[in-house]
């Protein structure tokens, strides 16, 4: 992907092969879950819930 | 986004950021009126310098649409009364008598010229910054060949915004144009960039299919490997970097890709009113530049696609038209980019609401 990063980058990737979703929020805390929206609202939640990995 | 179910909220602007207004090439010594977040808006070019005007399209004496009047220089002339506007808004004659009331001027609104699309800002102009454009240099470049052309939808213009960001609509949508079956079935990588207010959208395909609208233009026969790597500047730009190569092809070890194709889809999405949109749409292409009959071609077989999504949207609204308020909607994995596009432009048009002032006295 181009384009100029800020620090703020949240990521979340289809697992292939599965129906998985593998998120990594800007402070490196991960997690998988099934659901875009369930993925969505606990990135934006950072920091809460982000001090370890939850799957 | 709420939960798993949910709906799209209600429309909301994002009023401090650029939106194409037009095309460079549709703006001269002709009127144009366009329609930018409810706001009537009508631009012309200056005579001398080319510079692109825009001013409000309603004559301040009794709200007569200035893009029904004329052009006297480098001043608008008010086709109803003849009251007459300079390039700042400012009326500087009136029929009949010497004195020109002090309040008689409509807006002008801040406009940037660049990559052949010409930028209007709709909120506070003090926050008007030209260096906050986003850009789309290949539209310029002679390098690429570009076509394009702009639809109108009447939809909300997050309807279209969804459509871009999730292309595996291509697979049922535009079968047999510039869908195949690997679209819908290629995971994707979402990137979400608070900061910049982007959202990168990423669907490699190794082994695919090569639909009509690459296999005619780039004479490749056989299966490809496909990228699709989507750029959305919220709220207005949308790039997507297509890359098409014969299968296994590769980029250099260096970075150069002298033996793939390339293709720049550009949008720009500018809200018209709450249930219109601007669909401003190109295709540049890195290969056959002087091959007019691959012009024409990609040209009409975009406007082709387009028209497609046209209708869906157009259909869509109407059907969301009817639905009883807190009706559901289900998201799944391919809804990712288009999740998060919805909520950056949640919070850009939070971000543009002007502050509260004081209640106005009630009109009498």
């Amino acid at each position: 992907m181009s384009g100029e990063h800020t620090a703020e980058v949240y990521r979340i990737a289809w697992v292939a092969g599965t129906d998985t979703l593998h998120g990594v929020c800007h402070c490196g805390a991960e997690r998988t879950a099934r659901d875009p929206v369930e993925m969505w609202e606990w990135m934006l939640a950072h920091p809460v819930g982000h001090d370890r990995e939850i799957t | 986004m709420t939960g798993t179910t949910g709906q799209i909220s209600r429309t909301a602007f994002a009023r401090n950021q650029w939106y194409v207004a037009a095309y460079g090439r549709e703006i001269g010594r002709e009127l144009l009126a366009r329609t930018i977040l409810n706001e009537p808006i009508v631009f012309y070019r200056t005579q001398d310098g080319g510079e692109a005007v825009a001013l409000a399209d309603r004559c301040v004496h009794r709200r007569y649409p200035l893009s029904a009047g004329r052009l006297d220089g480098d001043t608008l002339v008010c086709g109803y009364h003849g009251f007459t506007y300079d390039t700042t808004g400012t009326c500087v004659s009136v029929p009949g008598q010497k004195r020109v009331p002090r309040t008689a001027r409509v807006r002008s609104y801040p406009v940037v010229e660049q990559d052949s699309l010409v930028w209007v800002w709709i909120g506070d102009p003090e926050s008007a910054d030209p260096d906050a454009v986003p850009r789309a240099a290949h539209l310029a470049d002679p390098a690429w060949r570009t076509v394009g052309g702009m639809e109108t939808v009447e939809c909300d213009y997050r309807l279209l915004v969804d459509n871009l960001l999730d292309l595996s609509h291509e697979t049922y949508l535009h079968g047999g144009y510039i869908g195949t079956p690997e679209v819908a079935e290629t995971p994707i990588v979402t990137e979400v960039d608070e900061g910049a207010g982007t959202v990168r959208v990423s669907r490699h395909m190794d082994d695919a299919a090569c639909p009509p609208f690459y296999a005619r233009s780039t004479g490749i026969e056989g299966r490809i490997t496909r990228w699709q790597d989507i750029e959305y500047h919220a709220p207005c730009l949308y790039l997507l970097h297509s890359r098409i190569a014969p299968r296994g092809v590769l980029p250099e070890p260096d970075g150069s890709d002298p033996n793939a194709f390339h293709v720049e889809i550009t949008y720009a999405v500018t809200p018209s009113t709450d249930r219109r949109v601007y669909d401003f749409w190109c295709v540049s292409r890195d290969f056959a530049q002087d091959d007019e009959d691959v012009t024409a071609f990609l040209h009409d077989l975009n406007h082709t696609v387009v028209m497609q999504d046209v209708d869906a949207l157009d259909l869509l609204q109407r059907s969301l038209d009817t639905e009883p308020e807190g009706y559901q909607e289900l998201s799944i994995n391919i809804d990712t980019g288009g999740l998060a596009a919805r909520r950056i432009l949640t919070r850009l048009a939070a971000e543009g609401e002007p502050q509260p002032a004081h209640a106005p006295a009630a009109a009498r």
